[in-house]
């Protein structure tokens, strides 16, 4: 065992220090809205960072995909292992993210993900490297990010989402990323510029699995 | 951080002088203050997210020797290799031998005041290693050798056209606009090949979490994820406070920080891993927990508090005396109120005792605060410290004096009246203006009311018979 290890340790230890009561957690931790109350939010919080949003029902997401990707003159988008065919917008190339090097991911236009959860009350999404969610680096290096999230996924509050995280984190170890709107700096002057070195623009496809199509 | 920092007083009068600081330190603050109002009050149970911050960090402190062993075997089980330094030549000596052992010459570095503390860049480039800040405004100060006058906006002071004019000489030869879209695009460039490249990425971050071994970092730019998620090798350079016990504590301070810091409901970008993860991100993880003065901290009990601080800003944000000086004038990389009480305690009260009177104890900094550190408190213990350890022996000496008159009524009654005699000669239209030394420092700034001819235990005696 390392010097400054022990030293630390027995400083602390030396210390005289009253145990303190048990935390109170009087806070919100379930929340009250109905389901379709819960996705407006989510929606609107998330265009509140200037993410573009979009309700579709299952069907639509391809045609959608497509449409986003035309706003952004993007042709080649990379996606995760676990891609689903029925995302598959026609007239874009996708490059299935096996190991790709980052040279190789900084050359394609976008990514289009899937994500395991998102909390209404603060926009945001989280990935947790799921096989829909790809790993990090995908939906970090390209400069678009499509992402997918279905409405049972949304969750109201932070400690819902933490809640349900819980699980993964403990038992996977898989490492999170919470975004919530494109990368954004206000260091100059206070004036705030969307999009520095993560995906300068964010789009948020909402599956409503109660929506008929 | 041992040396003796220099007077706030001096150091204020000089930073006062500087109207662009004060300008746009002003619309910062002012801004960032509002959009905090805005986003708490939203919040209906934020009082409730208060007590329990407060509450986890206080049971932080009493089981610290604990939570930092459970944060240790869990990091080592998830892959990750853990190092504790005492102080900051050996936290910067950690992390140079493990630049070394991977023959990195260049590495690429997160927005970190843990990291600021320590003096990690100079010492780093003593032995030949170029250590790149990527966040945008710490870019800025490092291209131009400046550094940091706001926690969250640390290039506050600096306006676009200096800006345009640095880049133009430093990292984007030619450019003309002003613009910060077209700035942030410069730096965008720049750090781009240089994320793809780098070998090496350290970070400090906002929280570990003892029971799962996760550590977060919470940023906006994305500099953060590129850091810590690209290079093969990462360092995580943490303070042995910023352990919170288990993964559901981050459900109260990932609602408390956000909307205290940027008055965001939530940052752009927070990323957590534990250890490492097969193809995803580094291969190889370090943890550096650094002492460096906070058992030091932890030793008051009064004082000890400062620990809770999660680097919010909120209360630079709100501090009258802060919105003034701005960030230089406390000398540290921890500015305002915070600043006050975290440094003198970190470096010793005797090397930074001005710092607890640089606040006019107005409270606004503890009703603003998500952890609920009661700074004016500390404030007042620290200057009690700050009068105890004083090298000036007739300031101690006129305290004790001080002490002797006021803790004797018949000594105050005495005391009063040859006062009320004694200040005759000072006596200028019914106020006094001028006292001769040692008191003179009282009457440099403002008028001193007189002692009153007769005393309030006087007139009651006469009244009651």
């Amino acid at each position: 065992m390392s010097a400054p290890r022990e030293a630390i340790l027995a400083r602390i230890r030396s210390i005289e220090r009253a145990p303190q009561p048990a935390v109170a957690r009087a806070y919100r931790r379930a929340g009250g809205l109905d389901p379709r109350s819960r996705l407006d939010r989510l929606a609107e919080r998330l265009a509140d960072y200037r993410a573009d949003v979009e309700s579709v029902d299952a069907a639509e997401v391809g045609a959608t995909v497509e449409a986003v990707c035309e706003r952004h003159a993007a042709r080649k988008l990379a996606v995760p292992p676990g891609f689903p065919d029925e995302w598959r917008p026609a007239a874009v190339e996708l490059v299935l993210d096996q190991g790709l090097t980052t040279r190789e991911l900084d050359a394609v236009d976008g990514a289009l993900t899937g994500c395991t959860l998102a909390i209404a009350e603060t926009g945001t999404l989280v990935l947790a490297g799921g096989t829909l969610d790809g790993r990090r680096a995908l939906t970090l290096v390209p400069d678009l990010h499509i992402c997918v999230v279905q409405s049972s996924q949304v969750v109201e509050l932070v400690p819902e989402g933490i809640a349900a995280l819980e699980q993964l984190v403990v038992r996977s170890r898989r490492p999170l990323t919470f975004i919530s709107g494109p990368s954004a700096t206000s260091d100059i002057e206070l004036s705030r510029v969307e999009g520095v070195h993560g995906p300068r623009r964010l789009a948020v496809l909402i599956i409503d699995e109660e929506k008929q199509p | 951080m041992t040396r003796t920092l220099e007077s706030f007083p001096a150091a204020a009068r000089h930073e006062l002088k500087n109207t662009q600081l004060r300008t746009n330190l002003r619309l910062a603050t002012d801004t960032i203050r509002e959009k905090r109002a805005r986003v708490v009050s939203e919040v209906p149970d934020w009082e409730e997210l208060r007590d329990a911050g407060r509450a986890i960090k206080a049971d932080v402190l009493a089981h610290l020797d604990d939570y930092l062993l459970t944060f240790e075997r869990n990091v080592l089980e998830a892959g990750g290799q853990v190092h504790w330094a005492r102080d900051a030549a050996e936290a910067n000596t950690v992390v140079a031998e493990i630049a070394r052992a991977h023959g990195a010459s260049e590495l690429v570095k997160v927005k970190s005041l843990t990291t600021d503390e320590i003096g990690l860049n100079d010492a780093l480039a003593a032995l030949g290693i170029h250590a790149l800040e990527t966040d945008f405004a710490e870019l800025i100060l490092q291209l131009d050798g400046d550094w940091s006058s706001h926690i969250l906006v640390p290039a506050i002071h600096r306006n676009r056209n200096e800006i345009r004019d640095l880049f133009a000489r430093t990292i984007a030869p030619g450019i003309t606009s002003n613009e910060p879209r077209d700035l942030a695009e410069a730096a965008r460039r720049y750090l781009r090949e240089r994320f793809l490249e780098a070998e090496l990425g350290v970070s400090g971050a906002n929280f570990g979490v003892a029971e799962t071994g996760t550590v977060c970092v919470v940023e906006s730019e994305g500099n953060g994820r590129m850091c810590t998620t690209l290079p093969p090798v990462l360092v995580t350079v943490l303070g042995i406070e910023k352990i919170v016990p288990t993964f559901r504590d981050l459900e109260v301070f990932l609602q408390l920080l956000p909307r205290s810091s940027t008055g965001e409901r939530m940052n752009p970008y927070t990323s957590l891993w534990t250890g490492v993860t097969d193809e995803d991100g580094p291969r190889e993880f370090h943890v550096v927990l650094l002492d460096n003065g906070r058992t030091n901290v932890l030793r008051d009990e009064i004082g000890r508090q400062a620990l809770h601080c999660i680097r919010c800003s909120a209360c630079l944000n709100v501090c009258p005396v802060y919105a003034r000086t701005g960030g230089h004038a406390y000398g540290s990389v921890y500015p305002g109120p915070i600043g006050a009480i975290l440094t003198p305690q970190l470096v010793g009260v005797e090397n930074a005792a001005s710092l607890p009177f640089a606040s006019s104890l107005c409270g606004a900094c503890y009703e603003v605060c998500p952890v609920k550190i009661d700074i004016p408190t500390v404030l007042l213990h620290l200057r009690a410290e700050a009068v105890r350890s004083s090298a000036k022996r007739r300031e101690r000496v006129m305290m004790k004096a001080a002490a002797w008159l006021l803790g004797n009524a018949r000594l105050f009654a005495l005391g009063l009246r040859a006062a009320s005699v004694g200040q005759r000669p000072f006596l200028r239209r019914g106020v006094i203006k001028r006292l001769p030394p040692p008191l003179a420092g009282w009457t440099g700034t403002r008028d001193l009311k007189p002692v009153a001819r007769q005393t309030f235990r006087r007139w009651w005696k006469a009244r009651q018979g």
